[in-house]
Parts: structure tokens; C-alpha cells; sequence
């Protein structure tokens, strides 16, 4: 398991170039991860490997796409120092679990990784970095697979009204 | 918004990032994953973060073509990225109040582009009188609290404000247009969701004004943003002057802007375009640059095939 390491603002047509929005299928999307941004990755991205961004990972669109071909790809958790939101939302939502670490910036492109979320930490080359604790609801969708298959325990959901 | 389902107060949920455009019309608009939306579809609810206020409170009157999208340009290089990520920009102030519906659609476009979950623009009389053309409701009195809590209070005039221009690849690399201007264009693109709008198209016909042909070798793209837009400026002869010109006008789509169908960029071309994005390989290939700017710029940029400030046209 490895880190792929990439800069601030990574955008979602970064991510999955907006050609292959037809494409609704993980496995064949992430043959198209970072195409003409980094080649090498729909090649070489293995099952369990992380993603690590700087700040705005994510940012543009709201193509579910994006968290798609990265689970497509096999990674199952992104880290970075901050989200954009949409990108947030709908990595909790298809199942990807993204963290946000104030110590990304110290994780090196290709180093091995582990995350330990019950500890709440990450390691990295034998060093631990704080991650900020996933909203336990947010969690459970994750955990679930995906708001589609934590859906499918609900009857009906509480609302909140402002009036 | 034209068919008068966006009204003050409201929350919209959209499966595209620029769904908070609503929030011209005073509504809580804000862009969702198509996961999001099945559950919207199933349970009519969905989890959100309250997210803080920006106040955008922006004074003074624009000069001779500068306009909205030279605002929005501007507040995005100030703003940044991500400067306003998971709050909503509330935009308020003399020159928003003197705003046409169209721009004030530009700016609520683009409060993605700084990160904002929502751009909203305090509902004056215009927006009720927009609105209440549209469907029928009782206007009512949506505003902050004069003591309300914003994250930050940010002021701006844009009085001396120069045309602006977003610079390769991202959108708030912004910079005056004298900065890039004579910058060769192979392509222009006026249309998009951010202006594509009747009062865009007369903006850059405007400029155009009498002149005989765009120039020779640019690929100058126009597409109005709906049918309804596509009708309104072909009985105003709009379109008829884009076509005399050289011209390529398409039916109502997004066009370019998402490297979507007309006018895909190769590599090495360079392309200005009204639209909100210009990410690498965004327009068509990675090895191409897109630049972002007014209708007005637009429109001069295509009449002299290099990026020019409209002013001096």
C-alpha cells in the first residue's frame, strides 16, 4: 500500500476527465484516474493504496465519477488538509472514506502507509499523524458502503424544521 | 430560474456543482452527488452542514463594460479557491442592487468556484418582481439581521475595476486584463451557465457593434444557455449578427465548458471562454490553455483574434 501524493486544488476533472462521464462502471473508470494529469496511476494503483492531497482536494464538479474511479482504482481512503465539499459528500456517499490531517504535508509521494481509524491516527515512515475525527453518522454510511446501501436500513428519516 | 421555480427562501438541491446559480433568485441553492440526489428522490431530506456567512458588500457603479463576471473574476482571485469552502457568500451593496437578474446569476454561478456551498444575493424588488412574473407569491422581507454573525464582513467598489481575465488553470489566477492582453486566441466561447444568457449575448453583440467579421482563423462559439435565452436573442437579431460575423452558434447545451462537444480544444490551442472553469484538459486536451473573462472581453478578444480589453475597442 502506497501514498500517491498530489498538490492543492486537485480538481475533479483532474480526477476523471469530463470524456468519460458515460462511463458508470468503478473498474473501467479508474482506467481513466488522472488521465493527462498522472498516466502512471490508472497503471500502477494497487488495492489498499491512499491518496494524500493538500488543501481543496476535489474542488469543481459534482461528478460522483471522481470517487468512483479512485474506488475503481482500489483506494479506499484519501487524505488531505482540507475538501472541497461536493467531493466530500460524495466520497462518504459511494463508500470512500476521506481524512483530513493538518499533517499531510509530511507524508512523502510513494511512502507506505497505514490508518488506524479507532486510534485515530495514520502512520506513515514510523511516524503517527493526527486525523480529525469522521462525524460517527458520516462513518456509518462509509461503513455501510455507501449512503445507497445505509439507505436501505431506513424507513423514514427525522427531519429538523426553522420554523 | 426561468420558469420561476427558484424563489427567495428556498432550499435547491442540484446534481451539478453550479446549482447554486438559484441563489440569484434569493434561494439556498447548492450542488449534490447523484447518490444525494436517490436519497432526496426517496425521503425528500437530506444532511447538510449549516454552513457560516460570508457578507460580500460590494458599493460603487461599474464602468463602460465591466459588469458582473469582472466582479465575480475579481472576488475569486481575492477569495481564492477554496476561501469560502462549506459557507455561502451573501452578496449585498449598491452595485448587486443596480445588477440585472442575468448578473446576478453570474455572481451566485461562481460562488463554487471559491469553494461556497451557496452564493446568495439579498432578495431586493428585483428579484420579486422576477420571481412574481414567473409563479404566483407573496413577497416577503429576507435579509440578515443587522447584528447577525458572519464569519467575515468583506467590502469591495467596484468603481476603478478593470475588465478581468482568469489565467491557466485555475480560476483564481485572475488578473486585469491589460496584464494578458495580445495574448493569440484560437477560440472564443460565449455561452455557458455563467453567461449564457440573453443579456451576455447583447453584451458582446454590443461590442461587436457594426463591425463586419470576427478575425479570420478564431473559432468563435456562442451558445445560449436555454431555449428560452436562444429565442430572445434570435428576435432581437442577436444571433443573426453572430452568424454575419463568423460565428458558429450551437443549440442550448453547455458546449466546450466541460470538454462536453463544440469547439474541443488541441493541444497547444488556446482558448478564451465565458465559462466558470479553466482546469488543464478541462476544454479538450491537458497540452491546451483556457482563459476566463466577461462576454464584453470575449467579444473584443474574438474581433481582434488576441485577448483585448473591451474598453479600448
Amino acid at each position: 500500500m502506497r501514498v500517491w501524493k498530489f498538490g492543492d486544488d486537485v480538481n475533479t476533472d483532474a480526477i476523471i476527465p469530463g470524456r468519460f462521464l458515460t462511463i458508470y462502471d468503478p473498474a473501467e473508470l479508474a482506467k481513466h484516474a488522472f488521465e493527462g494529469t498522472r498516466d502512471e496511476f490508472a497503471r500502477e494503483a494497487r488495492e489498499g493504496d491512499v491518496v494524500l492531497g493538500g488543501t481543496n482536494f476535489g474542488c469543481g464538479s459534482s461528478r460522483e465519477h471522481a470517487p468512483l474511479a479512485l474506488l475503481g482504482a482500489g483506494v479506499r481512503v484519501v487524505i488531505a488538509k482540507s475538501f472541497a465539499r461536493i467531493f466530500y459528500r460524495n466520497a462518504v456517499n459511494t463508500g470512500l472514506l476521506p481524512l483530513v490531517s493538518a499533517e499531510a504535508d509530511s507524508i512523502r509521494d510513494g511512502d507506505a502507509v497505514t490508518v488506524n481509524l479507532a486510534g485515530g491516527y495514520i502512520e506513515a515512515n514510523g511516524r503517527r499523524l493526527a486525523v480529525e475525527p469522521v462525524p460517527g453518522f458520516l462513518k456509518e454510511i462509509v461503513d455501510a458502503g455507501g449512503l445507497v446501501a445505509y439507505a436501505k436500513n431506513l424507513d423514514e428519516v427525522e427531519t429538523c424544521s426553522t420554523t | 430560474m426561468e420558469k420561476g421555480r427558484a424563489a427567495p427562501g428556498e432550499i435547491i438541491v442540484g446534481t451539478d456543482s453550479h446549482t447554486c446559480t438559484y441563489g440569484a433568485a434569493g434561494a439556498f441553492a447548492t450542488g449534490i452527488g447523484s447518490t444525494d440526489m436517490g436519497f432526496v428522490l426517496k425521503f425528500g431530506a437530506l444532511y447538510f452542514r449549516v454552513p457560516e456567512s460570508i457578507l460580500i458588500d460590494v458599493e460603487g457603479a461599474f464602468g463602460r463594460r465591466v459588469g458582473a463576471k469582472d466582479l465575480i473574476l475579481s472576488l475569486a482571485g481575492d477569495i481564492g479557491a477554496d476561501g469560502a469552502t462549506y459557507m455561502a457568500l451573501e452578496f449585498t451593496g449598491r452595485a448587486i442592487r443596480e445588477m440585472n437578474m442575468a448578473g446576478r446569476m453570474t455572481c451566485a454561478n461562481m460562488a463554487i468556484e471559491m469553494g461556497a456551498k451557496a452564493g446568495i444575493v439579498r432578495p431586493d424588488a428585483a428579484t420579486w418582481e422576477y420571481v412574481a412574473a414567473r409563479r404566483e407569491i407573496e413577497p416577503f422581507d429576507l435579509a440578515g439581521d443587522a447584528d447577525a454573525a458572519y464569519r467575515e464582513r468583506r467590502k469591495y467598489d467596484v468603481t476603478d475595476l478593470s475588465p478581468q481575465v482568469a489565467v491557466p488553470h485555475n480560476v483564481d489566477n485572475v488578473v486585469d486584463v491589460t496584464d494578458v492582453a495580445g495574448t493569440k486566441v484560437d477560440q472564443v466561447f460565449i455561452g455557458s451557465c455563467t453567461n449564457g444568457r440573453y443579456e451576455d449575448l447583447a453584451d458582446a453583440a454590443e461590442v461587436l457593434g457594426s463591425a463586419d467579421r470576427f478575425a479570420p482563423g478564431v473559432r468563435v462559439i456562442v451558445i445560449p444557455a436555454s431555449r428560452t435565452e436562444y429565442l430572445k436573442a434570435l428576435r432581437a437579431g442577436l444571433i443573426e449578427r453572430f452568424v454575419e460575423a463568423g460565428a458558429l452558434v450551437e443549440a442550448p447545451c453547455c458546449g466546450p465548458c466541460m470538454g462536453g462537444a463544440f469547439g474541443l480544444l488541441a493541444p497547444g490551442e488556446v482558448s478564451l471562454s465565458t465559462s466558470n472553469r479553466n482546469f488543464r484538459g478541462r476544454q479538450g486536451s491537458a497540452q491546451a490553455s483556457v482563459y476566463l473573462s466577461s462576454p464584453a472581453t470575449a467579444a473584443a478578444s474574438a474581433l481582434y483574434g488576441e485577448i483585448t480589453d473591451p474598453r479600448e475597442v
